[in-house]
């Protein structure tokens, strides 16, 4: 146990070409998915929040349940999506880094509008009367109530990271695990696992479990100077 | 715009009347200082004057104007202050004006020298004083130019300097050509700012006179009872 340890930290001070490549794709992916998720579902759960329409209580249900979508069940989705005889089938996407950003942007997508729209319903119930009084219309408010709990969202955003960084289903199912092309972390420790490369395994969860704690770090840090800047 | 007619107004949210059968008329000058016990109705009317609130019948001529919301400023008893600064706090209310940029800056900081706030233009909102979240809140509402400002408690939770202060202000917006509309519970701020006090009780106006008349010889028995504090009100104690 201590010396696989020892290999797995000798891998990563050694800056090891394998685990950089993998961990830049899984960066890649995981952030562009994140990017996109953010900005169609941060303005979709605002709306969400301080919008009144017929089914909006389904509406609401329902993107709450895909929070919880199992990603192997979202995999295959994409996958029938992407596959020759799926109606995307012609843009040849399957096993490729688009289809996995394609597949996590779906998967941080609810999760993402569904903190959001709580933040922001929280928010629109505390300042509703008095955007209204300054004649702002829906669009104005959403735009306003965003950019006020800016610092909240964080909390959203990081949960979305969290979620698609660390899911192993649906890219490996889209993505199809190629060596140097569509493998990242979590599809490459469950291989180097399986095949008995304890230390590779070991080295690649270091670095997403680092990964997310910088991430959690920074962002409290962002949140403290915030409160203490704008109170 | 001006007068304003409102004429058996109803406003019932739930199962009991708010307001029930509220008539009154502001005309288009002056300091006009709504009193009552709590309860009264003062802010709902208010609020629905300014189009905060539905109303359930009744009727509110604006003089045949169709959007007067546009024209009137409100601001409350704890005015919402932006995660910003003071300087973008103000520009909210400028947010549904067609201004160009340089005007609102304009506007915006010739309000915040106005209210004594120019060297805080960059600060944080939400770091301010009571008295200065206030003064904040009143520039917001001066930077839209409005015709009507409404007013509810804005000194409710200060102390006498920032009261005098925020009565300063409220003067000169006046003298600025806004209609003013306030709740207060200070007898005091009422004789000094209020040109005619209307009187709210139960959920009517029972009375509406000048503001010597009124506190000298007040016309409604409700009136006399609530300035000499005898006013009954129901409250229910559990022992």
């Amino acid at each position: 146990m201590g010396d696989t340890l020892l290999q797995a930290l000798s891998l990563l001070t050694q800056l090891d070409p394998a685990i950089m490549s993998i961990v830049g794709l899984s960066l890649q992916v995981s952030l562009s998915a994140l990017v996109i998720g953010s900005l169609i579902g941060m303005p979709f759960g605002a709306l969400l929040a301080v919008a009144q329409f017929p089914g909006r209580t389904t509406l609401v249900v329902l993107v709450n349940s895909f929070m919880g979508m199992p990603s192997v069940v979202l995999g295959v989705l994409v996958y029938l999506m992407l596959s020759r005889s799926g109606p995307f089938g012609d843009y040849g996407l399957l096993f490729s880094p688009t289809a996995m950003i394609f597949a996590q942007t779906l998967l941080v997508l609810p999760l993402i509008a569904a903190l959001t729209r709580q933040i922001i319903e929280d928010t629109w119930k505390e300042y509703e009367l008095e955007l209204k009084a300054n004649h702002l219309s829906k669009r104005q408010s959403v735009m306003v109530l965003l950019y006020d709990c800016r610092f909240s969202l964080t909390v959203a955003v990081l949960a979305g990271l969290g979620r698609a960084i660390s899911e192993v289903g649906a890219v490996m199912i889209v993505g199809g695990n190629i060596e140097g092309f569509t493998r990242v972390m979590t599809t490459a420790i469950a291989l180097e696992t399986s095949k008995g490369d304890l230390p590779l395994s070991i080295a690649l969860g270091l670095v997403l479990i680092g990964i997310q704690i910088a991430l959690n770090w920074g962002t409290h840090g962002v949140r403290s100077w915030a409160m203490r800047r704008y109170g | 715009m001006f007068p304003i007619r409102v004429k058996d107004l109803v406003v019932m949210p739930k199962d009991r009347p708010i307001l029930n059968g509220v008539n009154l008329t502001l005309d288009g000058e002056g300091i006009s200082v709504i009193l009552g016990p709590n309860g009264a109705g003062k802010s709902v009317l208010m609020r629905t004057l300014a189009g905060l609130n539905e109303y359930h019948s009744g009727e509110i001529d604006w003089r045949g104007e169709q959007t007067p919301e546009q024209r009137i400023a409100f601001v409350f008893q704890h005015p919402m202050m932006l995660r910003s600064s003071v300087c973008h706090n103000v520009t909210l209310g400028l947010k549904s004006l067609p201004l160009s940029k340089a005007e609102k800056q304009q506007r915006v900081a010739e309000v915040l020298e106005q209210v004594g706030l120019a060297h805080r233009t960059n600060e944080s909102a939400r770091l301010l004083s009571g008295g200065e979240r206030q003064r904040l809140a009143l520039a917001r509402a001066w930077a839209t130019k409005p015709r009507l400002l409404m007013l509810d408690e804005p000194t409710a939770a200060l102390d006498p300097t920032a009261t005098e202060a925020v009565e300063h202000i409220i003067q000169k917006i006046n003298a600025d050509g806004t209609r003013i509309v306030m709740t207060t519970h200070n007898m005091g701020q009422a004789l000094r700012l209020a040109k005619e006090i209307i009187f709210v009780h139960d959920g009517q106006v029972r009375e509406q006179s000048p503001s010597t008349q009124f506190f000298e010889e007040p016309q409604s028995e409700e009136a006399r009872l609530f300035l000499k504090g005898e006013l009954p009100w129901q409250v229910e104690f559990n022992d």
